[in-house]
């Protein structure tokens, strides 16, 4: 997930580093799962995120498979036993306290404000959570957080299906102390617990000072593909999501360079409602549309309701509407595709139609 | 790790660009944004990196800090090396004294140690005043082919130009035998680019021999070029033909950043054999509302264009309210362009605001100037903006 392609040049990941970047934080460590080489890619040595430092910077832990790791064939599945994999890292930081992320939440929070609110509570665990009606998202993998006028947390309630109405969700962005987290990891180590929320956050409650931080500004989790059109669209939809991502000062989400020209219009092509990234050479129609970098709209071509990745060649006179074209599409003159705002077509890497 | 390094670059940019007022103003001239992402700089930064030569020596002394700040450790163009690399040369104190650089010689001349840390066979002297993309090691190859001591890069101007140009009048065999500055009659249109390669031991004797010299106003063009012609040194003009231009006027500034549009533009920026590296900035992707109307543009990152934009180069977090018309213009970085308001044939420098309803410039067919306004302004209905004016802060508050 975290290095799926979002907003015409961002990744999901870009928005969990810049919230840390932007808030005075430089020891980074990605933790990797599968499929991580578009990961390390992209991230490099991280100085576009101002990463690349002798003391701190970031690492990614690729996942640890030990000589015996063929027998089970599995890498880990929940966020602890992620944790419980790179206790060896944990362990070595030296900062009192820790931030622990997910890659793919899109939002752009004031992690410095975060961090004070947990340190005047001089709070134990602070986990970021955000106030949405249960329709929202997929209820079947959020985590309610239920708390008290104190904002200290009573309960949590995994994968609800039948709570309606309002309910504090867990953006599984949380502090904690250090040493907390160290002990924490090897007690569940010792136990056997595979889930942070039902064998490690849960049975704290009332042991452990853990408190909710509400964030109210934008936030969404891409969980599947048509929430990533959806998600896409809403950019086009409504400017307050797009001021609440992109726009807030000193606060900007940080990204890979790739050194594009800016954008050429040639001749007077019709364009309405759509962002666009640099690189991109636009002849044709685009209506309310998400074009990443390099992509070429050939004179003729009609592009609605659709996002085109990095370097999608679309030829003369094509039609395209409710299209994701992943990189290096090549859609041919004349091509006629289609598909719906409830379901969009999706193309894959390097195909030629 | 190779430490003798074969060609080092010495790039003259101290100049401080006074035809191209007031965008001089604050920055030195290579500084001077260009093209929608880029500054002057990138080109010949670009073109050093791109040619192989990563040892380049900035000469820096009018309003540096932008300058300074730009190129910072040189990583956008992969010029952080751990050996050689860029580095910013403003001119110091010595045990003998400290002087400002006295000309384009006596900035090399001052810089003599720098080029020696990397003991190289040949300098290139480049200037930053150019757009132009060029492969200096094709010409390092043709000086080293013809043994000379100096090859000077020319291009062929029209004949009714060349009096603006130093002109290198040479041989069927590219030797140059005569060098004439901006001549009334031009015997040829070989105009210098102001691009030389030097065997470095002869350039040193020469920078040496022109600093012991009261008389010598320490110039490339004036001094060193024509000295080393009367001393009958090796020297070869090298005939370049692709896009190159001098961008030092408001005038050149301007096409030079048109020469970009179209589908077959004069000079291709989208050009993946060569491409020009420039320091990003971390911006959303430009957004284009139901009310727009673009037609031949160029827009970047961070821009927002509600109303019309024709024919016109717009660079990063430029807004453009509904109903605002921007036509034949070079809108700089975070322009504002409020509802209603129109600029036509103009430049607007950084952060300047134009209000609703004002109107800048005069349509380029009725044979106007071009309107500059300065940076970080605010034009209001109030003020009088003349056609073909020089806009800055001290004479907008007398244009009341």
């Amino acid at each position: 997930m975290a290095s799926i392609p979002f907003a015409c040049r961002y990744r999901l990941i870009d928005f969990a580093l810049s919230n840390m970047v932007n808030s005075g934080i430089t020891n980074i460590d990605v933790i990797a799962h599968y499929n991580y080489h578009s990961l390390m890619d992209h991230i490099g040595n991280g100085k576009n995120w101002d990463l690349a430092r002798r003391t701190g910077g970031i690492k990614i832990l690729p996942p640890y498979i030990t000589a015996y790791a063929n027998v089970t064939n599995n890498l880990y599945n929940t966020r602890l036993e992620a944790l419980k994999s790179v206790i060896h890292s944990i362990s070595h930081i030296t900062e009192d306290l820790v931030i622990l992320s997910d890659c793919d939440v899109i939002c752009n929070l004031d992690v410095a404000e975060l961090i004070k609110y947990h340190t005047d509570a001089n709070a134990d665990i602070t986990i970021v959570v955000k106030n949405i009606d249960s329709g929202e998202g997929s209820p079947d993998r959020n985590v309610v957080v239920r708390s008290d006028s104190n904002n200290n947390i009573t309960d949590f309630i995994p994968y609800p299906i039948d709570l309606h109405g309002k309910n504090d969700v867990n953006l599984n962005i949380w502090v904690v102390k250090r040493d907390l987290l160290i002990s924490m990891i090897n007690d569940a180590i010792a136990h056997g617990y595979v889930s942070l929320t039902r064998d490690l956050f849960s049975r704290h409650i009332g042991h452990l000072k853990m408190q909710v931080y509400h964030y109210t500004g934008y936030s969404s989790v891409i969980t599947s593909f048509n929430d990533y059109y959806n998600i896409s669209m809403s950019l086009l939809d409504d400017p307050s999501i797009r001021r609440s991502l992109f726009e807030i000062p000193d606060r900007p989400v940080f990204t890979k360079v790739r050194n594009s020209p800016p954008t050429k219009y040639l001749g007077e092509p019709p364009i309405s409602n759509s962002l666009i990234a640099d690189g991109c050479v636009i002849e044709g129609t685009v209506d309310n549309s998400i074009l990443f970098r390099g992509v070429r709209v050939s004179k003729g071509a009609v592009i609605k309701n659709s996002i085109l990745f990095q370097d999608t060649f679309v030829g003369n006179d094509a039609f395209i509407n409710c299209v994701v074209t992943d990189k290096n599409v090549v859609i041919h003159e004349n091509r006629v595709l289609s598909g719906h705002q409830s379901m969009p077509i999706y193309i894959e890497k390097g195909r030629i139609i | 790790m190779l430490k003798k390094k074969e060609c080092v670059a010495m790039l003259l940019a101290g100049g401080q660009g006074s035809r191209l007022y007031t965008l001089t103003e604050k920055t030195a001239k290579p500084a001077v944004p260009f093209g929608g992402k880029y500054r002057i700089i990138d080109f010949p930064l670009s073109n050093c990196i791109n040619s192989g030569i990563d040892t380049v020596g900035v000469l820096t002394q009018y309003q540096p800090l932008v300058l300074n700040e730009y190129i910072g450790n040189g990583e956008p163009w992969d010029l952080d090396r751990v050996y050689g690399g860029v580095r910013v040369l403003p001119p110091y104190q010595g045990h003998k004294g400290a002087a400002w650089y006295k000309g384009t010689a006596n900035a090399i001349y001052q810089n003599i140690n720098f080029i020696e840390r990397y003991d190289p066979d040949y300098v290139l002297v480049l200037s930053g005043d150019h757009i132009y993309k060029m492969d200096y090691n094709a010409m390092l190859e043709y000086h080293k082919s013809k043994n000379a001591d100096c090859t000077i890069a020319v291009i062929d101007v029209p004949l009714e130009q060349a009096s603006r140009f130093g002109i290198m009048n040479t041989n069927p065999d590219g030797s140059i035998y005569e060098f004439e500055e901006k001549p009334a009659e031009p015997k040829s249109t070989n105009a210098s680019m102001g691009i030389y390669i030097f065997n470095k031991k002869t350039l040193f004797d020469y920078l040496i021999a022109d600093e012991a010299d009261p008389d010598s106003s320490n110039d490339f063009g004036k001094n060193i070029i024509p000295s080393m012609l009367k001393a009958g040194e090796r020297m070869f003009a090298y005939s370049f033909t692709g896009y190159w231009k001098d961008v030092g006027t408001i005038q050149s500034l301007w096409e030079a950043n048109m020469d970009l549009l179209g589908e077959k533009p004069v000079f291709n920026l989208h050009d993946k054999d060569w491409r020009i590296f420039f320091r990003n900035n971390p911006l959303p992707p430009h957004f284009v509302g139901k009310s727009a109307y673009i037609s031949n543009s160029i827009i970047t990152e961070g821009c927002e264009i509600y109303g019309t934009v024709k024919n016109s180069v717009l660079f990063h977090s430029v807004k453009i309210a509904p109903n605002a018309t921007v036509k034949d213009s070079i809108l700089l970085p975070g322009v504002v362009i409020e509802s209603g308001a129109s600029v036509e044939y103009s430049i607007i420098d950084d952060t300047t605001v134009v209000s609703s309803g004002v109107r800048i410039g005069a349509p380029r067919e009725s044979g106007a100037d071009i309107t500059v306004i300065g940076s970080e302004l605010r034009i209001n209905t109030g003020h009088h903006i003349p056609v073909g004016a020089m806009i800055n802060e001290t004479s907008l508050a007398e244009n009341v």
